[in-house]
């Protein structure tokens, strides 16, 4: 496919540390084309945040990849020198962190930190960097932008903080951002504003985008496809509507009827047993086995994906999709 | 409807706390901030017993400070919080040990040098609640209560899960032995699947042990789920009050209609992405806020009297009030 921006294949970043190897993502594959949208979900410690850390190159000691492939727009990146990684990054891949209070520099201003972002990938008189900043902030629904880019991070909300990162994020055009739940430090309104601009900027600019978290729900309006992550690996993936209706995979069924929308008031939930595993000492067969009820034998051994049907899903037993138990 | 608490015209003031040179320079006009937030204004309410109160808002409404002025962790500046019949707080102190507090972060709220069974101890028996003795095996019910294994107790916080200590947290409220329990947003640091965990200990527990409750969240879901009435508050102020199942069915405010709105749906009966309504600009600052309504400035319905007076608490219906001038409108819109 020509379309195709990003390519994972069989991503492992692993973590080598006093206590033992932590195989924090171990075995990530995927594929982006322009302007899709792919919700990765998870819950903390699934590895989702480290795998799109892995994708820029952003995997800090005693943490490195130690298998797998990244490929944007048919280069490799886990293999390239450090100095044509930062050509790339900001330009051709970015990332929309979770805290922009984290992520702006306070002693400096807005116009700044966004002429620093044009500078590291672009020769711009200092008026011409500026207005293409005012056009990007305007762009992502800050108004009188240009009185704005004055301002320093602290004179801004939390949510306007949020769209100066996704500003810089979109700087250069990028053909991939990853964004790591941007949304989850801020109000639901502010939220939704935000998730419907993203939504909108991507299909536009035909930036493809990673986007992170933990809410089943924002990635459900957001996003064409899901990848849902469980101790460092990819348990099951498909397109969005599809895969929550008929999720095939015990621990996403578990996820969704979970959530307390899906359950009458007042009476109780569904809930998963246990917690998740500590990826210091995982179960030798599916991570997931001790805490699912549809566990065999056959589990002690760790499942590939199947495929069928543009689903996947890494389980022996998967969940029978509704329509064909009736049928 | 018999009030077991009972929170009367409630408000708080945050302001700075000024030198007498300050004051003499504010006085002669001089640069000085004098202006106190408003975190939670007139605020009224009653609770029945055996009844969940579910308080929902944005960051900066006013929740958590009205959480703390009925667990008397913080005092009115005016109005009172009655349990029973009797004051929370007398001269500025708690003067009750029958309301008690869970919070959001068990990361913050357990002392990290404190054996969790200690944690749970302390005021039971500080309150003869138990003795030094038999405080090993009170504990141990409790922990046995909220699904924890007793042989824990001598563990400490760092120990357990996100999910655990916020069963620790519980169980130390309910040592207390309280009438009334606060939750202040107790499972929004938790995962999916520990969050199902910690609902479902919540309502076995407030039924088994008749607890009243006043639930905070800013997620509306389980908000939904777990009470019988909700509050909704903007800007310190409560907007709308009514059982849950009708205000979220049909609710009367145009702020609470557009936070339904704005909260993303998990979809999926359709191939389309969805629409989702958003609510233009922010919530403003409290130091500042507008005149009349405080919603006008982002609100659909406004007119020239939104902006003039400020809303009385009108009847709905039976069981729901709401703050606005034009809530039969958007009342008659539904049908």
């Amino acid at each position: 496919m020509s379309d195709l921006v990003l390519s994972v294949k069989d991503l492992a970043t692993h973590f080598f540390t006093r206590a033992g190897v932590v195989k924090a993502v171990d075995g990530v594959s995927f594929d982006l084309v322009k302007g899709e949208i792919m919700g990765l979900v998870g819950e903390s410690g699934s590895g989702k945040t480290v795998t799109g850390f892995s994708l820029l190159g952003l995997v800090d000691a005693p943490g490195r990849i130690v298998n797998g492939s990244v490929k944007l727009n048919g280069t490799e990146l886990t293999t390239l020198p450090d100095a044509d990684l930062r050509a790339r990054r900001g330009r051709e891949i970015s990332m929309i962190f979770q805290d922009p209070i984290a992520t702006l520099n306070p002693m400096l201003t807005i116009s700044q930190q966004m002429r620093m972002a044009i500078d590291a990938h672009e020769r711009l008189s200092k008026r011409a960097a500026e207005a293409q900043a005012a056009k990007l902030l305007t762009q992502v629904g800050i108004p009188s932008a240009a009185a704005r880019l004055r301002g320093y991070p602290h004179e801004f909300s939390g949510g306007m903080r949020q769209r100066v990162a996704i500003a810089i994020a979109l700087l250069h055009r990028p053909a991939v951002i990853i964004a790591d739940e941007p949304t989850t430090a801020l109000d639901v309104s502010i939220q939704a504003q935000i998730l419907f601009q993203m939504r909108e900027l991507a299909a536009e600019m035909g930036t493809a985008m990673v986007w992170i978290s933990h809410d089943l729900a924002v990635v459900s309006s957001l996003a064409s496809k899901l990848a849902v992550m469980y101790a460092g690996r990819i348990v099951e993936q498909g397109p969005t509507a599809n895969l929550l209706r008929d999720p095939r995979h015990p621990y996403t069924a578990g996820l969704i009827s979970s959530l307390p929308a899906m359950a009458k008031p007042g009476l109780p939930l569904h809930q998963i047993p246990g917690a998740t595993p500590s990826l210091l000492s995982l179960p030798p067969g599916c991570p997931f086995a001790p805490r699912c009820e549809r566990a065999t034998k056959a589990c002690d051994v760790a499942p590939d994906m199947t495929f069928a049907n543009n689903r996947g899903w890494r389980c022996f037993h998967p969940v029978v999709e509704a329509k064909e138990a009736i049928a | 409807m018999s009030a077991f608490l009972s929170i009367d015209n409630v408000s708080r003031l945050f302001g700075p706390n000024l030198s007498t040179g300050e004051k003499i320079a504010a006085k002669l006009g001089g640069k000085v901030e004098t202006r106190a937030v408003r975190a939670v204004s007139e605020v009224s309410l009653t609770v029945r017993k055996g009844e969940t109160l579910g308080l929902v808002g944005e960051s900066g409404c006013g929740k958590s400070t009205l959480g703390r002025l009925i667990a008397g962790i913080l005092a009115p500046t005016s109005g009172t919080v009655l349990l029973d019949g009797a004051p929370v707080m007398l001269d500025g102190r708690k003067v009750t040990t029958r309301v008690q507090t869970v919070f959001q972060d068990p990361f913050a709220s357990l002392d990290p040098r404190m054996k969790v069974g200690d944690t749970v101890s302390e005021g039971p028996i500080a309150y003869g609640l138990t003795t030094k003795a038999d405080a090993k095996g009170y504990v141990a019910n409790w922990f046995e209560r909220v699904g924890l294994d007793p042989v824990w107790v001598d563990r400490y916080p760092h120990q357990f899960s996100g999910g655990q200590r916020q069963r620790v947290a519980i169980a130390r409220a309910l040592a207390m032995q309280p009438d009334v329990l606060i939750c202040d947003e107790p499972v929004a640091s938790l995962d999916v699947s520990i969050q199902a965990q910690i609902i479902n200990l919540f309502l076995e527990l407030t039924q088994d042990l008749n607890l009243t409750c006043v639930f905070i969240s800013h997620d509306l879901s389980v908000i939904q789920h777990v009470s019988d009435r909700v509050a909704v508050m903007y800007l310190g102020r409560i907007v709308e009050l009514g059982p849950v199942n009708q205000v979220f069915a049909a609710s009367a405010h145009p702020y609470t209609d557009a936070l339904f709105g704005s909260v993303p749906k998990l979809v999926i009966d359709a191939d389309e992405l969805v629409h989702f309504d958003t609510i233009e600009g922010e919530v403003p600052s409290p130091l500042s806020p507008p005149s009349g309504c405080y919603y006008h400035p982002r609100c659909p319905l406004a007119t020239d009297i939104c902006v003039a007076t400020q809303p009385e608490t009108q009847t709905v219906s039976d069981l729901r009030a709401v703050a606005c001038h034009h809530f039969k409108t958007l009342m008659a819109s539904y049908q």
